[in-house]
């Protein structure tokens, strides 16, 4: 059992969770990730590190409720338990000699972008980071970043409610085109790595995005994560989570995505009127 | 055996066989000659002294029985169930010749659930040692390392098992269906294991919680047996392949058993289940999905393989249970394709093969008859055409050595080019049987007492 610490609400639909984990803690690093179930019952599902301490034994990871199992995390509070949280998953992000570089967060991605652009910062990359989202409400770590020795922090809302009204490609295009960033990390929604990834393309600019397949075992022991990246098959778990954005094919990533919609969709609204009741 | 009726259990994960009565075992074991010379014996790969733990039968003393058969090997519920008898203990009776072998493997099954009947502490255990004050890291709780943590814990060794998975059993628990080898047998026998001071931590990946050289290190253990077993699902390297619908084995199992995916949305984790499902491949992992898929309530399930029964290396047991429940063999057909509509799968394209000349593994080798393509329609295509090494904890011990395949080096008590770390199962075998894995585990856990002894 791995108990949780605290918890926050950072938006109407996004929560951060901070598990004891000493064994995980000590040894995770930016980019990777951990894979938890939450009880017996449930499903092994696979998020991002978004802060961690080896000192303190703990780590942190930011989640949207979008479907059954992140609603049950939603309902999980300090003195509660996580029943598995395996880790660290994944090959740590590319950090360091990378030079300028532009971290583009979206959405949730940006509980990702954080340790990533810290990491990069820390090893003596020049980091630009575009925060993105649909509006005020839904942006999260804002406070965190301006915290970190960034160059830039660019925000940007769809509506126009915080920072630039724009979608994170238009300043990530205005750096391409002033020659001002060496390579680009893209974390957020597949359909925005993908324009992201269309962005660069154009300048040349290098660029890599962690990609969110769905995982099993998150061990490369079962194949549900594979991503076509060039003319490879690559399994999201043990190669990546960190691709070539220029080489993957996001149509094949975003169809695969789905192919639970239907049932998690029935599962997640079963699940939320009994819960309903059972919170009141 | 009293098997369940087909017709019922292709859409049941209850057990198929129902195992001997009493009466019987009885009748069964009364077959065996009590032969001077046993060459049954040679024919199991563990040596379990077959004849004796069959004279327990027919004296009526199950305990010795059990005893005799504990000594060998530590899951005899499962290996009754699973190993491939008909090559080897089996294949080795006197009365084979005759063309009736004592069913040495269901007499084994029989014991090995009298006893896992029993409660806990009137259940069979071997003598436990003196402890000997040295830790022993197992990774891996699959056959090969469940096996050597029992002989370890028996030589008085302190042994912690480090499992990857949320629960212990390896390819028992998430490979093998509850319809061959119900999960509840896993569970007692890693019971028992516990019971015997075996220590099993789950949620740990070595290699990422911890490497093998900090397990020898800072945490302490003397010894290290890698038991990880194989990895990563092979697949065909087609166009089509990442289509919706398309499943690796490996996946498709670990979903509906270990994830208990038939029991959605009671258990969270969904598997698409298909209407028309074609599976490649001719082993057991292919049956396997195969009579799970029907489970799963599908229509036609096709079993899509390039050579002909023949060459099938499936059990047989398993064959004709696929065939029974109704699985249609499609024989001498290779894949070529994948084809799909708006990201799903709607068919498979295959092309027509004969039997040519013998090949380096002595069956005849398949070629393709030109021009002869054809489509079975699918909305699901499980490939099961085995896997290779899990290159995870390899990466993280970059001084043990490998093979050109990614497999660990292991000598024939399991050494591996590191001081003080064995292997044994199918990391070092490539996928084999369970009780190889376990006599390699077993075997390992021997060569490590004497290493332990030696390094003093
Ligand atoms: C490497 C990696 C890192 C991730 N990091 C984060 C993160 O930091 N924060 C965050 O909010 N989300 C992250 N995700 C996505 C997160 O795993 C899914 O949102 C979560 O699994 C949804 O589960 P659910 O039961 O609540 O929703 P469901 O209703 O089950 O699913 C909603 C959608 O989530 C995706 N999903 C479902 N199950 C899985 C699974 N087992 N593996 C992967 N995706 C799945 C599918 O696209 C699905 O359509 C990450 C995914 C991956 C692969
Ligand atoms: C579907 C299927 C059906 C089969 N049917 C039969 C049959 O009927 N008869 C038969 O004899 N054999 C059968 N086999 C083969 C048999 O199951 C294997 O040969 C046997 O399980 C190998 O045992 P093992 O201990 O080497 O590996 P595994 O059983 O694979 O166990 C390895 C364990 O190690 C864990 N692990 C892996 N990496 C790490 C790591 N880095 N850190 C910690 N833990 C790790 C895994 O999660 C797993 O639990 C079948 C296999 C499959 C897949
Ligand atoms: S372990 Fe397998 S091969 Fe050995 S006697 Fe039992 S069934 Fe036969
Ligand atoms: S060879 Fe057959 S008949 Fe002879 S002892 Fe063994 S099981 Fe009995
Ligand atoms: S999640 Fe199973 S192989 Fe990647």
């Amino acid at each position: 059992m791995f108990p949780i610490i605290a918890t926050r609400q950072l938006s109407e639909s996004v929560f951060e969770t901070t598990v004891s984990a000493p064994a995980i803690a000590a040894k995770v690093r930016a980019g990777q990730f951990l894979i938890l179930r939450v009880d017996e019952a449930g499903e092994r599902i696979p998020l991002t590190f978004s802060d961690w301490s080896s000192d303190e034994g703990w780590v942190r990871f930011i989640f949207m409720r979008v479907g059954k199992t992140t609603h049950k995390l939603s309902h999980l509070a300090a003195g509660d338990a996580l029943l598995d949280v395996v880790g660290p998953l994944g090959k740590p992000t590319h950090v360091g000699g990378l030079g300028r570089v532009a971290v583009v967060g979206g959405g949730v991605g940006a509980a990702v972008a954080y340790p990533v652009a810290r990491a990069m910062a820390a090893a003596g990359d020049e980091v630009t980071v575009i925060l993105g989202a649909r509006n005020r409400e839904l942006l999260i770590l804002e406070d965190e970043f301006r915290a970190l020795p960034l160059k830039e922090l660019v925000v940007c809302t769809d509506d126009g409610s915080a920072g630039r009204k724009d979608l994170v490609t238009a300043p990530l295009k205005e750096l391409c085109e002033a020659g001002a960033i060496d390579h680009a990390m893209a974390i957020g929604p597949a359909i925005m790595m993908k324009f992201c990834a269309a962005t660069t393309r154009d300048f040349a600019v290098p660029t890599t995005v962690s990609l969110n397949p769905i995982m099993v075992d998150g061990t490369g022991m079962c194949g549900a994560c594979r991503v076509s990246v060039g003319a490879k098959t690559l399994f999201g778990c043990v190669d990546g989570p960190d691709f070539d954005g220029h080489l993957v094919d996001f149509e094949e990533l975003m169809s695969r995505q789905r192919v639970y919609a239907d049932v998690e969709r029935e599962a997640a609204a079963d699940f939320e009127s009994e819960c309903a009741c059972r919170i009141k | 055996m009293r098997e369940r009726d087909a017709k019922q259990r292709a859409k049941s994960f209850d057990e198929v066989n129902l195992g001997y009565s009493d009466e019987e075992a009885h009748a069964e074991a009364m077959r065996c000659l009590q032969c001077a010379n046993p060459t049954c014996i040679e024919g199991c790969p563990v040596n379990i002294d077959i004849k004796s733990f069959i004279a327990g039968i027919i004296e009526g003393d199950a305990k010795r029985g059990v005893e005799v058969l504990k000594a060998r090997n530590a899951l005899p519920s499962a290996c009754g169930r699973v190993c491939p008898q008909e090559e080897q203990c089996e294949a080795a009776c006197v009365l084979a010749r005759k063309g009736d072998p004592v069913a040495i493997g269901r007499l084994e099954r029989y014991l090995g659930d009298l006893d896992l009947a029993c409660d806990l502490e009137h259940r069979c255990r071997p003598d436990i040692g003196a402890p000997t004050g040295r830790r022993v890291a197992v990774v891996g709780a699959g056959p090969a390392g469940l096996a050597c943590a029992g002989e370890l814990a028996r030589l008085g060794h302190a042994v912690t098992v480090f499992e990857s998975l949320h629960a212990a059993g390896g390819v028992l628990l998430y490979g093998i269906p509850e319809f061959r080898l119900p999960k509840e047998i896993v569970a007692a026998e890693v019971e028992m294991l516990v019971e015997m001071g075996v220590e099993i931590v789950t949620d740990v990946v070595i290699g990422a919680t911890h490497t093998v050289d900090e397990l020898m290190g800072e945490q302490g253990f003397h010894a290290v047996f890698v038991g990880s077993g194989a990895g990563l699902p092979l697949f065909l390297g087609i166009p089509g392949e990442n289509l919706n619908g398309v499943y690796s084995a490996n996946e498709f199992l670990t979903r509906v058993n270990l994830m208990k995916a038939y029991d959605f949305p009671r258990h969270d984790t969904p598997v698409w289940r298909g209407r028309k499902v074609a599976v490649v491949g001719g082993g057991n992992v292919a049956m396997d999905a195969a009579r799970t898929a029907l489970r799963l309530g599908a229509d036609e399930v096709f079993l899509v393989y390039r050579r002909t029964e023949e060459e099938m290396p499936a059990r047989k047991e398993e064959v004709h249970h696929a065939r029974e429940e109704g699985v249609e063999f499609k024989m001498l057909c290779s894949p070529v394709e994948i084809v799909g509509r708006d990201g799903w799968v709607t068919g498979m394209v295959a092309t027509r093969m004969e039997l040519g000349e013998p090949d380096a593994s002595g069956r005849r080798a398949p070629v393709c008859v030109l021009d002869s393509d054809f489509v079975i329609e699918c909305d699901t295509v499980i490939i099961a055409l085995g896997t290779r090494a899990n290159p995870l904890l390899t990466n993280a011990a970059p001084d043990v050595e490998l093979n050109s395949r990614g497999y660990i080096v292991a000598g024939p008590d399991g050494e591996t080019s590191k001081p003080g770390v064995f292997a044994g199962g199918d990391i070092v075998t490539g996928s084999a049987t369970v009780i190889l894995a376990m006599g390699a585990g077993k075997k390992a856990a021997r060569a490590i007492d004497e290493w332990l002894a030696g390094s003093a």
